[in-house]
C-alpha cells in the first residue's frame, strides 16, 4: 500500500488503470444517486437512464447521426485548411527571421483576440452558413497553428542543421531533409492538441449561430429544458474529443518509432 | 605564414603542403560599451595529412575558431584559405564532428552516413559501397538498420565520424566530440580516431580541453590564451608515429602534457 504513495514513483500499470476507472464509476455513482434520490428535479439534473434512453432515441430516429456528421464535417474542413495553410506558413517563421518578423508578430497579436467576439463579423461578411462555422474554426487554429509550428522549427539543435550544412546541404535541402522530418513527430501532437481546440470552437459556433449540428442540439435542447439532452450531447462531444485525441496519439506512436519519447 | 613556414614538422617522408590557413581572423562581438573582443589575429596553418589540435582554457573561443572554420559563424576579420581558395560559408570540403549528439534521429545508422553522399547525388551503388566501408571501419556492421535512439553514446559519435568521413572531406573538424563519453569509452575512441587518421590519411583539427588528448591524438598543438582568445604557442609533438594507450604513461608523453597544462593553468584566474 505504502508503495503507492511514493513521490513521483510509478505505479503498476493494471492499478493505474483500476484507479482511473474506479474515477469514473465514482462519477457516475454520485450522479446516479443524487438524480434518483428525488431531492433534485430532473430538470436539473436528469438520471443516467433518461439520458441513455434519449441517446437510444436520436440514434433511431437518426438525429444524433446527422448532428455528429455535419459537425464533424466543420471540424475537419476548418482544422485541416488551418494546419494545411498554418504549417508552411510557420515553418518559415520559424526557419527565417523575415517571415517570423512579418508573419507571426501579426499572429501574436490576432492570437490574443477571443474568436468568439469575431462570431458577429464572420456573420456579417459571410452570413450564417456553412462557410462560417468552417470560418470560427479556422481563425480560431489558423493563429495558433503558425507559431506553434515556428517554435517547434526553433526547438531543433542548432547543431542537427550545421551537421546538414557541413555535409553539404544548401538552405532548400536542410530545411526538405532536415527541418521537416525533424519536426514530424511534434507537429503531429501540435495537431493534437489543437483538433480539442477545434472543438471548443465548433461548439461556440454551433451554439451562436446555425440550425444542425452537435452544438445546436444542446442549444435547442435548453430552450425546451430538455436536460437529459444537453446532457447526451456535452457527453458525445467529450467522447468524440477522446477518441480523436487517442486515434493521433496512436497513429504518432506507430509513425515514428525512431522518436526516443522515454527521454522527453 | 606560407606553408614552407612549418613545412617538415613531424611529416618525415611526406610532401608536406598546406592544406588550410587561418590569417588574422577576428572574432568580436557588440557589448554595452563598444565590443568583446574573441579572437584576436588568429594565424594557423594545417599541411595536408596533418592531425593538429587546438587546446585552451575555456572561453579561449577554440570552438568559436573552429565553427569560423567550419563556416558555421561569421568572422569579423581575416580569411580563411583551403587549397589556395578563400572560403566562405560552410561546405562539404570541412566535414564536422560535434561534440553534442547530431545524427538524424529519424534515419538509421547506414542512411545517416549515407545523407551527404545523397545529396551530391552519387549513384546508389557507389553510396552504398562507401556506407558499408565507413560502417565497418568504425566497428557498427552489426548496427547499420538502427536508428540513433538505439545506440551510446559512444557508438553514436563512431557513426558521426563515419558519417564526416564518407563524404570525404578536405579537412575533417571535430570540436570535443569525445568531450560527453565516460573515460573508458573516450579512450577506445582515441585510439580509434588514431588508427582511422593513420589509414584514411585526412587533414583534422581537432578541439579539445582535454590536454591529454590532445598529446595522444596529435602531431602538433596549438595552445591557446583567454580573453581575447588568442594562439599562445605552436607545440610539435615528438611521439612515435604508432601509438597504444600506453604510451599515454610514458615520461616524455606526460612531460609534454604537464609543460602544455602549465601553459594553460598559468593564466587561468
Amino acid at each position: 500500500m505504502a508503495s503507492l504513495f511514493r513521490i513521483r514513483k510509478d505505479i503498476d500499470k493494471k492499478t493505474y488503470l483500476l484507479i482511473a476507472l474506479s474515477a469514473f464509476a465514482l462519477l457516475f455513482c454520485i450522479w446516479a444517486v443524487v438524480s434518483m434520490s428525488g431531492a433534485v428535479k430532473a430538470t436539473i439534473l436528469p438520471t443516467p437512464a433518461m439520458v441513455l434512453k434519449y441517446v437510444i432515441a436520436s440514434v433511431s430516429n437518426g438525429s444524433l447521426q446527422a448532428n455528429m456528421g455535419i459537425s464533424i464535417f466543420r471540424i475537419m474542413a476548418g482544422f485541416l485548411t488551418a494546419v494545411l495553410i498554418g504549417i508552411p506558413l510557420g515553418i518559415l517563421c520559424g526557419a527565417f527571421k523575415v517571415f517570423e518578423s512579418f508573419i507571426q508578430s501579426l499572429c501574436e497579436f490576432i492570437r490574443y483576440m477571443p474568436v468568439p467576439a469575431f462570431i458577429p463579423l464572420i456573420m456579417v461578411w459571410i452570413g450564417i452558413g456553412e462557410t462560417a462555422k468552417v470560418a470560427v474554426i479556422f481563425l480560431g487554429t489558423l493563429f495558433q497553428v503558425i507559431p506553434m509550428t515556428a517554435d517547434i522549427v526553433r526547438s531543433i539543435p542548432e547543431d542537427l542543421i550545421n551537421a546538414a550544412y557541413t555535409l553539404g546541404a544548401n538552405r532548400r535541402q536542410t530545411v526538405l531533409k532536415v527541418i521537416i522530418p525533424a519536426i514530424m513527430p511534434k507537429l503531429f501532437e501540435m495537431m493534437r492538441m489543437m483538433i480539442g481546440w477545434a472543438w471548443t470552437y465548433l461548439i461556440v459556433s454551433e451554439l451562436v449561430a446555425a440550425n444542425s449540428g452537435l452544438g445546436y442540439s444542446i442549444l435547442k435542447a435548453q430552450r425546451v429544458l430538455k436536460t437529459e439532452a444537453i446532457f447526451a450531447g456535452i457527453l458525445i462531444i467529450g467522447i468524440l474529443g477522446v477518441l480523436t485525441d487517442r486515434v493521433f496519439a496512436y497513429i504518432t506512436k506507430k509513425m515514428f518509432r525512431w522518436v526516443d519519447w522515454g527521454s522527453k | 605564414m606560407s606553408a614552407a613556414g612549418i613545412a617538415g614538422q613531424g611529416l618525415s617522408g611526406r610532401v608536406a603542403t598546406s592544406k588550410i590557413y587561418a590569417r588574422g581572423v577576428e572574432k568580436r562581438y557588440p557589448s554595452k560599451p563598444g565590443f568583446v573582443l574573441a579572437l584576436d589575429d588568429i594565424n594557423i596553418e594545417v599541411l595536408t595529412n596533418e592531425f593538429v589540435s587546438i587546446v585552451g582554457p575555456s572561453g579561449c573561443g577554440k570552438s568559436t575558431l573552429l565553427r569560423i572554420i567550419g563556416g558555421l559563424e561569421d568572422k569579423t576579420g581575416g580569411k580563411i584559405v583551403l587549397n589556395d581558395t578563400e572560403l566562405s560559408g560552410a561546405g562539404a570540403d570541412r566535414g564536422m564532428v560535434f561534440q553534442g549528439y547530431t545524427l538524424f534521429p529519424w534515419l538509421s545508422v547506414a542512411k545517416n552516413i549515407e545523407f551527404g553522399l545523397k545529396i551530391k547525388k552519387m549513384p546508389k551503388e557507389q553510396r552504398e559501397a562507401i556506407v558499408e566501408k565507413y560502417i565497418n571501419r568504425v566497428g557498427l556492421g552489426k548496427f547499420k538498420n538502427s536508428y540513433p535512439k538505439e545506440l551510446s553514446g559512444g557508438m553514436k559519435q563512431r557513426v558521426a565520424i563515419a558519417r564526416a568521413l564518407a563524404n570525404s572531406p578536405e579537412v575533417l573538424l571535430m570540436d570535443e566530440p569525445f568531450g560527453a563519453l565516460d573515460p573508458q569509452t573516450k579512450s577506445s575512441m582515441q585510439l580509434l580516431m588514431r588508427q582511422i587518421w593513420q589509414t584514411e590519411k585526412t587533414t583534422v583539427i581537432f578541439v579539445t580541453h582535454d590536454i591529454e588528448e590532445a598529446v595522444f591524438l596529435s602531431q602538433r598543438i596549438y595552445v591557446m590564451d583567454a580573453h581575447p582568445g588568442r594562439i599562445k604557442a605552436d607545440i610539435a609533438v615528438y611521439l612515435p608515429h604508432e601509438r597504444t594507450l600506453d604510451i599515454k604513461d610514458e615520461p616524455n608523453f606526460i612531460s609534454l602534457r604537464k609543460e602544455i597544462s602549465a601553459m594553460i593553468t598559468h593564466n587561468d584566474n
